[in-house]
């Protein structure tokens, strides 16, 4: 399957069609290289990363903004075969995690008519 | 209480871990493993010429034995060496426990002699990876990583640890258990139901059996299954021997270099039952032409391959063993069906055909007449090249786990070093490892580890002074432009042999082949067969790379006519 062209990123955002994944993760450094690296070498365009530890330290929550591709389903369950990765949850664009980002990065991840907005 | 370095702590989990030999190189940066290891009782080293034959040793081992074995590199160069044969357990899905040595914890990033980031490095190449911190981690991190390696779809596994943490000593209290493979998820009955209604509803079912098979250890309920529902089988190059060659219903190998009759049939199919499979390009063709017809089941222990590239009408996750025999009693008896009728036509209209094959002289009938004097016993490796296609379109796979191929990486070189790891893993039996005069370029120097450890390996070397299946694709696909294929220098390799002290003979002009053949199976330890071969031989049929199956070039059968 060839690798989204940005047009085609373009259109799906436009169209809105994108989806939200809630990963807990070991907390170790590297895990971040597993997870980014999976969706690097896979070809899938990740919009949006966010990544904090868990009060205890152990285990760290990595939120990802993905495009919602026919492929989506197929790199969930590459995301889950990584050994660092505990639990994998999808959830709609409409997700709150990536609203309220503007004053960092000058425009809103999500697109319009598509989450805070409403 | 225990006090022991990183280093003894390693030493000590292997030995518990079952591990009887490993392979590995020496280095800067894992001379405190390599002292720790000096002092084991139990552990046999097996000193490799290059990190990648390290490697394929220790893959040659896990080939036969189904478990993880090990193999050890330095810091830096060695690390990049062994990396190809860590990819290459990655994509043939083989269990492996790779510890490389690293530049002190400090040192690390601030580019020191022999420093990479193994880590990084390995992160796409490893079913996972780890970078060890302190001693005290290795006690979870050594189980682990023989746990990993072991469960589920079976892979590589790289540790790498820093000079530091092998000299760090720590106390502990006891032992971890050794890592051991998870337990097989359950088999869900209705899947199983559903499964053997769309396989009595078919009118023209057809297996579809890979490497998974052979991991498995399932390649005697898949013989008795089909026997029973009276399915005929295709099988990938990785899952040759899963239903012996010669098996009634066998059709053999599908895809590029497969028999025509057996493309064929998977065109007409109305149920793929894939199992252990990827649905590889190399077996596929083009995939949206891939067994137009058929509904899918698709049996995998890996969720991820289910729906990845063919969608499957009925995915059953789990163990392909168990759901073989979950499956056997289910499915309804079939002595004799149109089908199999109609693939008997098939076999017989478009054989395969294999030109030369009463004469050694050609590559058919040197593997046919190798074959005829090995017993089931025997194991067989490859290189990469049309030498492998050959001998896994002609050698009888009688059996599964004899047959050491890289599939996936198709990595040239392989065949020298893993040969040697089976029969290290496989002590007695012969094992035969056919090349071709690329591929033993690319880990010749191996040649030395097999003279010193007396590995019972006889290296087959067809000699086309080419790199053939380069020289195939030009002639093809490339206007004839036969470029950067040929080698204008000979190599003597009988004389090359003798250089690393192996015996050697030579096909060249040999009265009897055979009796020379028998000589050198029978002679016990390691010795090099140099067998000329016509340049201008070729590897048919073949898929163009991108086409469909059903368009292959050449092996076509000619009935001989008067007419």
């Amino acid at each position: 399957m060839p690798a989204p062209t940005p047009d085609t990123i373009d259109n799906s955002r436009a169209a809105g069609r994108c989806a939200v994944l809630e990963l807990i993760v070991n907390n170790h450094p590297g895990v971040m290289s597993h997870v980014c690296g999976l969706f690097a070498r896979r070809a899938y365009n990740v919009e949006g990363i966010l990544c904090m530890p868990l009060p205890e330290g152990r285990l760290s929550r990595i939120w990802l903004l993905v495009n919602e591709e026919a492929r989506l389903e197929q790199i969930i369950r590459q995301t889950m075969k990584l050994e660092d990765v505990v639990r994998v949850e999808r959830h709609g664009a409409d997700h709150e995690v990536f609203e309220r980002l503007e004053e960092f990065f000058g425009v809103s991840p999500l697109p319009s008519g598509n989450g805070a907005d409403n | 209480m225990y006090r022991k370095t990183g280093a003894e702590i390693i030493v000590g989990l292997l030995e518990r871990q079952g591990v009887r030999a490993l392979s590995g190189i020496p280095g800067g940066m894992n001379l405190p493993l390599y002292d720790a290891l000096s002092q084991s009782q139990m552990i046999r080293h097996i000193l490799a010429r290059h990190e990648q034959g390290a490697g394929f040793i220790a893959q040659g081992m896990a080939r036969i034995s189904g478990r993880p074995e090990v193999c050890l590199a330095t810091s830096g160069p060695g690390a990049t060496n062994i990396v190809t044969a860590v990819a290459d357990a990655k994509l043939d899905s083989v269990p492996l426990v790779c510890i490389t040595g690293q530049v002190p914890l400090g040192m690390i990033g601030t580019d020191a002699f022999q420093e990479v980031d193994t880590y990084g490095m390995t992160i796409p190449l490893t079913k996972h990876n780890f970078l060890v911190r302190t001693a005290a981690e290795l006690l979870e991190v050594v189980p682990e990583a023989f746990r990993i390696a072991w469960s589920g779809r079976p892979g590589p596994v790289l540790i790498d640890v820093p000079k530091d943490v092998q000299n760090q000593a720590v106390e502990f209290e006891a032992w971890p258990e050794p890592g051991r493979p998870d337990r097989c998820p359950d088999v869900n009955p209705a899947e199983l139901q559903q499964a053997a209604a769309m396989i009595d509803a078919a009118q023209r079912p057809l297996f579809y059996l890979g490497g998974g098979v052979i991991q498995a250890n399932a390649g005697g309920v898949a013989t008795r299954l089909a026997e029973k529902a009276g399915i005929p089988v295709v099988m990938t190059l990785m899952g040759l021997g899963a239903v012996p060659s010669n098996h009634p219903r066998a059709l053999g190998m599908l895809g590029m270099h497969g028999a025509r009759h057996t493309n064929l049939a998977l065109e007409e199919c109305d149920l793929l039952i894939a199992a252990g499979v990827r649905f590889d390009d190399r077996a596929t063709g083009r995939l949206a032409q891939f067994c137009p017809n058929a509904k899918i089941i698709h049996i995998d222990i890996d969720t991820s391959e289910i729906d990845k590239l063919r969608v499957a009408q009925l995915g059953i996750f789990g163990n392909v063993r168990e759901v073989f025999r979950g499956l056997l009693p289910l499915v309804e008896e079939h002595a004799q069906t149109p089908w199999l009728e109609r693939v008997e036509a098939l076999r017989s209209a478009h054989p395969m055909v294999m030109p030369g094959a009463d004469d050694p002289s050609t590559p058919y009938g040197l593997i046919r007449l190798a074959a005829s004097l090995l017993d089931e016993e025997a194991i067989i490796a490859t290189d990469v090249g049309q030498h492998q296609m050959w001998t896994a379109q002609a050698y009888p796979h009688r059996r599964p786990r004899c047959w050491l191929t890289s599939g996936g990486l198709g990595t040239m070189g392989f065949g020298l070093p893993a040969a040697i790891g089976a029969s290290l893993a496989a002590p007695g039996r012969t094992v035969v490892s056919f090349s071709g005069d690329g591929s033993i370029m690319m880990n010749l120097q191996e040649l030395a580890t097999a003279v010193e450890e007396q590995a019972n390996v006889k290296v087959i070397v067809m000699n086309n002074n080419t790199l053939g299946l380069v020289r195939q694709q030009q002639d093809l696909f490339y206007g004839q432009r036969v470029f950067a294929s040929r080698f204008r220098n000979k190599v003597d390799f009988v004389r090359i042999a003798k250089g690393f002290g192996m015996r050697a003979h030579d096909l060249a002009g040999c009265a009897n082949p055979a009796e020379l053949l028998e000589r050198a199976f029978q002679e016990p330890g390691p010795c090099l067969v140099h067998a000329p071969i016509d340049a201008a031989e070729t590897v048919y049929p073949m898929v163009p790379p991108g086409a469909a199956n059903r368009d292959m070039i050449g092996g076509e059968f000619h009935a001989c006519t008067n007419a």
